[in-house]
């Protein structure tokens, strides 16, 4: 498999010197998906907003497709292939869904407006709601699908399913599974419902304290959960499991 | 991997875009009060000009925080500007109308490009003295060289040639109304094109949130700095086209004072709505004329007291309560 984004040392953390992660290293390849995982507060976040730019990085490189991107501005990074949805959505209240797809700076390729509405119908059926009109869900839905019309080459997707009912984890999740199956995007997972970033993976990543601390095949990590519990917490693998 | 070529522009968005913010009846109602003016109240059509130059001002401004949430308070340096530069092309260079009307908006236009990078590194408050100080040293410029803008004492002197050769500027004001209302047309239309354009599309998501838009690839200081610089260069031609029918150009035209007037337009008649320009301008010249005219002393209070009653009872601006009283006349009626 060609390798589309390689993390080499990465320490990172914000204005105020504080360091979050450290000595990060990883790997992923074309079209593939790797899960992170950790408790709250390890550095999941951290690391997906530093390979998207938007942290001090006082060590480390980060490299897409063999270019080094480290020192590269946030909306450049964007540009060359990667879609960031935020923990947030922060969709923009003002526009409707279909111009808050038509915002993102496109690039050509298979993720059209009408390529987004058949993977979330019920985003066509709202297009012209503004964002502050929307479900929670249909707001995830308008996230993804904006970070995907700039067909992007990975996508990060921080907390996905965060607050949302299960019946839209469902759908979602069918998504994900798409968009994996179907096209090239490569995705970098950060969740807390552990089974289900598993489930969608091939790979997967635990940090703690900004630091990896597991690193193998989500197989692996789905079918043992003693050390699941142990590297992520009693309480989240009982949530888990609930 | 995705062609790195940038996707054109998805019609059917800008087509809805354009759908919902269409020419509506109230827009016309506008233009045949412009219209009707000049046929029902000519002897008030230097009062009505200024309020068409104010719009335009307004307009301006609007574009810069409205669309693009750019803080400013120090909008009349690119008014001043363009003024300075209409007089002086006037003086020096022609005396048609049309090439000083560019020569304002392009003066404005270059001074917005070079604020623009020194105001757009910083927001909010930091942003908001930031214009008021360079409005300040402009203003301090503007005072001193003498030689240049005739100081206090004003730039006067230049000679206004007819409009396109054929319509001579009149004492009564007539030709400077329809030039005015002419220009205020062409300048609305521009600004409506360009806020249901995609690139109005990006700078309104900008000013809802800025990282988002970094996120998404969009070059969010370069496309604020191009705002900036239109939003000065159609301030210039406010400036420049009160330069012309006014034949006069003070150092107030750089004030603070304008600054604040065309703010307190805007938000009389509703921020980020181009329509509030309209309302809000004329609203504030016609009560500021007339309270003048019937007590010279205390009319400022007049005009607080309508600040302070139109924040307290209408905060989203005066076009808001139209529009709703519209919407409960008509259910069916959309948001412009």
């Amino acid at each position: 498999m060609t390798e589309l984004l390689r993390v080499e040392g990465l320490t990172a953390g914000y204005e105020d010197g504080t360091v979050v992660i450290e000595g990060i290293s990883l790997s992923l390849g074309e079209g593939s998906t790797l899960a992170l995982l950790g408790r709250n507060g390890v550095g999941k976040t951290t690391l997906l907003a530093s390979i998207m730019g938007l942290t001090k990085i006082p060590d480390g490189r980060v490299t897409l497709q063999g270019r080094d991107i480290t020192r590269r501005e946030t909306h450049t990074r964007a540009f060359d292939g990667i879609g960031y949805v935020p923990q947030e959505r922060e969709i923009f209240p003002s526009l409707t869904v279909e111009e808050n797809l038509a915002v993102a700076r496109a690039r050509k390729g298979a993720w059209t407006l009408e390529a987004v509405y058949e993977l979330f119908p019920r985003l066509a059926e709202r297009r012209r709601n503004y964002g502050n009109q929307l479900s929670g869900g249909e707001q995830q839905m308008l996230a993804v699908g904006r970070a995907l019309i700039s067909n992007p080459v990975l996508l990060l997707l921080d907390e996905p399913f965060e607050g949302l009912a299960p019946v839209i984890v469902d759908q979602l999740a069918a998504a994900f599974d798409r968009i994996r199956n179907e096209t090239g995007i490569a995705t970098i997972l950060v969740e807390h419902h552990a089974e289900i970033a598993l489930s969608l993976a091939e790979q997967a990543i635990v940090l703690d304290r900004g630091q990896i601390v597991w690193a193998g095949d989500s197989a692996t990590l789905l079918h043992d959960r003693a050390m699941l519990a142990s590297l992520i917490g009693i309480d989240d693998a009982v949530a888990h499991e609930a | 991997m995705a062609d790195l070529a940038i996707a054109p522009p998805r019609s059917s968005v800008i087509a809805d875009a354009f759908l919902r913010h269409r020419l509506s009846w109230s827009d016309a109602l506008i233009w045949l009060v412009g219209i009707a003016v000049y046929f029902v109240a000519s002897e008030y059509l230097q009062l009505a000009t200024q309020t068409v130059i104010m719009i335009i001002f307004a307009l301006s401004l609007d574009l810069a925080i409205g669309y693009g949430g750019i803080e400013s308070l120090g909008h009349a340096v690119f008014f001043g500007t363009g003024a300075y530069a209409a007089g002086s092309y006037a003086l020096y260079v022609s005396s048609e109308p049309i090439s000083g009307l560019v020569a304002g908006g392009l003066a404005a236009a270059v001074l917005g490009i070079l604020s623009g990078l020194l105001i757009l590194r910083v927001r909010g408050l930091t942003q908001v003295i930031l214009t008021l100080a360079i409005a300040t040293m402009l203003l301090q410029v503007a005072t001193t060289a003498k030689s240049i803008t005739g100081g206090d004492d004003g730039l006067t002197g230049y000679r206004i040639a007819p409009i396109l050769g054929q319509f001579e500027f009149d004492l009564y004001g007539h030709t400077a109304y329809i030039y005015g209302l002419v220009i205020l047309a062409v300048v609305f239309l521009f600004c409506r094109v360009l806020v249901n354009s995609p690139f109005g599309l990006t700078v309104r998501g900008i000013r809802d949130n800025p990282l988002r838009m970094r996120l998404l690839g969009v070059p969010v200081t370069a496309r604020l700095l191009t705002l900036y610089t239109i939003s000065a260069a159609l301030a210039g031609v406010a400036g420049a086209l009160s330069a012309q029918v006014t034949g006069l150009i003070g150092t107030d035209s750089l004030s603070f004072l304008l600054s604040g007037n065309v703010l307190i337009m805007l938000i009389l008649g509703g921020i980020g709505r181009l329509s509030g320009a309209f309302l809000g301008a004329t609203v504030f010249v016609v009560v500021s004329d007339r309270a003048a005219a019937i007590d010279p002393f205390n009319w400022l209070f007049v005009l607080g007291a309508m600040l302070i009653l139109a924040v307290r009872f209408t905060p989203s601006g005066l076009t808001v309560v139209i529009d709703r009283l519209v919407a409960r006349l008509s259910p069916g009626a959309r948001r412009t």
